[in-house]
């Protein structure tokens, strides 16, 4: 009762017992739902119980399990290490302001190459159309994909086309894979956290996923927010150039946001992430937006972002070849990793106050990328 | 509408003063104050005022959560109309989540139903002009603040004679679940922050009783962190002075008249329910609003034949006690365990502006904090 106090140890207990659940849930995972819902495609939760409860046991092997963004291996004894991956786009609306379809499915397997450590080189792309479908837009999307491969420096080298009756697919859906060679020989991931580092983002955060929904809902809100939607890979190279191995993680907080990405990093490596709200940049706009739909800037999606954990002594150095480079002019140092307590995120919020920063769970924009 | 955005009232160094202000004026003394409205609520957790606060001035968190204190029997009767042939079920975003005795919305949709979220009831009603052919109804909920809305939605389909549109209604008010907390005998409070945005709409007068009869300060206050830090003190100033006053903190946006014209429509298209069941509080009288009979022809409720059966909580869940705030969200013995926010047993775990939902993402670190054995490293070295 609220009038005695706390029996001593009595907030001690449900904490454990609130980080043991959620320890245990990384490593068993619950899929109860007997239909797909949109949730199993937030990126969140939901997605990891889908993934963990039906393809990762079906499928499993050494290079799945690892359970990155990309795979990494060399064939047949050449030495050279070869990063694979791949994604599919389905967002809604197929142009938003800033972006297309055909540049996202571009820049997201690029960026998802890049985070592995790899440099992209070549592309597939499948394009399942549906009844219809004008070849105007589609020319516009495969011209817009086009410009953004050859502007990262990458080629599409395979393809496949389907067509599906109308009604049996959103206008189109796009997907890319990438294969890449390995620039980071050294251990990187979200396992390789360590107390002391820092993290580096790359830029003002949350432009992409709003501009997606402010494009896709009748909302009497005008802006000029653009997706960020940018291939990172000569971001990193840079990185890569002026700290090297100091370089601990790269991800890239797409679906989820910065909450989300960091998070799976705090419990990959089982430390803690302490972050600073005013250090983190926010367009005023996007903001702006997030107040009024009730959204935090740091669950909304980005394509052309990256946070990056960085080994304290090069910290600096990092932070200014990102600033040296066009796509990280506005990098900051935002946080900082520690030992304890294992697999948290904290915040330290605009008042001062120090909170919990947890996961997106159920994404209130699905179809985004 | 422009995107201007006011850092003013997010300013850390005069949170810190006002903190200070608070711990002097109530002098170590206990206080529970409770934020009645869930928008103070996931102010609160979402910039971690209550680490800022002094530890002597102890929050509960009120029933002002529209989500989160409707009955499972109610949206069993959502998702039966939701599943009826030729229905489009809208709703805001929040209730898709919320589980019934047979899974929530977003099941339902899953399985066939045509449910799609909105964020406004004319968004709802722009549904059913765009489909002639189909039947449009919109999930009501809310307190006085989305109830205009829902009120002026309904005046402009009677009046362009829109036959395919219908309001499921579940809005409540506010006032007879103050009146039902401070009549509980659970719990003794000292003073209310008042909703500001309900306030914005019934204006300054109904809280009267609170003060009068009560002899308890009610502070109705805005929705920014300095804004409830600021209400905080004027009821703690109150306390110490010992006044029980209705002040109003959100003088930019409240008007002690409230908003005639939203009351107006409101008064014209529904009236009080003899009784409603609000989840964890049981039946209270006159607490929630129902259609008048001149809009039967939009009522949902008569249109459609719901099971209409009242459904008991899952045993384990406690929200009840949550939401009357006789215990805190991690007292219940489910809390964090079985009961999530990805996998909720209980209303408050879904909405973010339900007390346990905010606990659960945002307070573990107050809770982490009092025992004191965390060492955050100092924040000096990020800033820049």
């Amino acid at each position: 009762m609220m009038d005695t106090p706390d029996p001593a140890g009595r907030i001690d207990d449900v904490l454990k017992k609130i980080e043991r659940t959620r320890q245990a849930r990384r490593h068993k995972f619950y899929l109860r739902d007997e239909k797909i819902t949109l949730s199993h495609g937030s990126g969140g939760k939901a997605t990891h119980n889908l993934i963990e409860g039906v393809f990762a046991p079906a499928f499993s092997n050494p290079l799945l399990d690892a359970m990155d963004d990309a795979a990494t291996f060399s064939i047949n004894g050449t030495g050279q290490r070869i990063a694979f991956t791949t994604d599919t786009y389905v967002v809604s609306p197929l142009f938003f302001p800033g972006g297309d379809i055909g540049k996202l499915a571009v820049h997201g397997t690029i960026n998802d190459l890049a985070m592995a450590g790899a440099e992209p080189l070549y592309l597939s792309a499948g394009f399942i159309l549906e009844e219809g479908f004008p070849i105007a837009d589609l020319r516009r999307i495969v011209a817009s994909m086009a410009t953004a491969a050859s502007e990262a420096g990458v080629s599409i080298v395979t393809g496949d086309t389907k067509v599906v009756q109308r009604g049996k697919a959103d206008g189109l859906f796009i997907n890319t894979a990438g294969v890449g060679v390995l620039r980071a020989t050294w251990p990187l991931g979200q396992t390789q956290l360590q107390p002391g580092d820092k993290v580096l983002l790359s830029g003002p955060i949350g432009d992409h996923g709003i501009a997606i929904m402010l494009a896709r809902e009748a909302l009497d809100i005008e802006t000029d927010v653009e997706s960020d939607t940018a291939p990172l890979h000569s971001l990193v190279a840079a990185m890569f150039a002026a700290v090297g191995d100091a370089v601990h993680c790269l991800k890239d907080p797409t679906r989820g946001g910065v909450a989300t990405a960091l998070n799976e990093m705090a419990l990959g490596s089982e430390v803690s992430v302490a972050l600073d709200e005013h250090a983190i940049p926010v367009h005023a706009e996007v903001r702006g937006a997030c107040e009024i739909l009730g959204l935090d800037p740091l669950t909304i999606a980005n394509e052309g972002k990256l946070l990056a954990i960085v080994a304290p002594d090069k910290a600096e150095i990092a932070l200014e070849a990102m600033r040296a480079h066009p796509l990280g002019h506005e990098a900051r140092i935002i946080g900082a990793v520690q030992a304890e307590p294992a697999g948290m995120v904290f915040l330290r919020t605009d008042i001062g106050g120090m909170r919990v920063l947890d996961m997106l769970v159920g994404d209130p924009l699905p179809r985004i990328c | 509408m422009s995107m201007k955005y006011v850092d003013e009232y997010r300013d850390p160094e005069l949170a810190k003063r006002i903190a200070s202000e608070i711990g002097k004026l109530s002098a170590g003394q206990p206080l529970k104050l409770m934020e009645v409205c869930g928008g103070h609520t996931h102010t609160i957790y979402k910039h971690g005022i209550e680490d800022v606060l002094p530890r002597n001035i102890d929050l509960i968190h009120g029933p002002g959560c529209p989500v989160c204190v409707l009955p499972m029997g109610r949206i069993d009767d959502a998702i039966a109309i939701a599943r009826m042939d030729g229905v489009i079920f809208t709703t805001f975003g929040d209730m898709m989540r919320v589980p019934g005795s047979k899974g929530s919305l977003l099941d339902a949709k899953a399985d066939g139903a045509d449910v799609r979220f909105v964020y406004s009831p004319l968004d709802a009603y722009k549904l059913a002009r765009q489909h002639p052919d189909r039947q449009v109804v919109f999930f009501a909920i809310g307190f006085e603040t989305t109830a205009p809305s829902t009120a002026v939605t309904l005046l402009r389909a009677k009046a362009e004679g829109t036959r395919n549109f219908s309001v499921f209604c579940n809005h409540v008010t506010i006032i007879p679940a103050m009146k039902a907390i401070l009549d509980s005998p659970d719990l003794r409070l000292d003073g209310f922050i008042g909703a500001g945005h309900v306030s914005m709409v019934i204006g300054m007068r109904p809280y009267n009783f609170v003060a009068r009869q009560h002899h308890k300060p009610v502070v109705i206050a805005g929705f920014e962190p300095l804004d409830i830090m600021q209400s905080i003190y004027m009821i703690v100033k109150q306390l110490h002075e010992g006044r029980a006053e209705v002040e109003n903190q959100y003088s930019r946006v409240v008007r002690p008249e409230g908003n005639v014209k939203a009351l107006e429509a409101m008064a014209r298209t529904m009236e009080l329910r003899p009784f409603f069941e609000w989840r964890g509080l049981g039946f209270i009288t006159h607490s929630a609003l129902k259609l008048r009979p001149e809009f039967a022809d939009w009522d949902a409720e008569l249109r459609y034949e719901v099971p209409g059966l009242r459904v008991a909580d899952p045993k384990a869940c406690q929200c009840g006690e949550v939401l009357k705030g006789v215990i805190k969200p991690w007292e219940c013995k489910v809390f964090g365990t079985a009961c999530t926010p990805e996998t909720p047993i209980g209303t408050c775990m879904v909405s973010p502006e339900g007390a346990c939902a905010a606990y659960y993402s945002y307070g573990r670190f107050s809770m982490a904090s009092e025992r004191s054995r965390l060492n955050i490293l100092p924040m000096t070295n990020v800033k820049s």
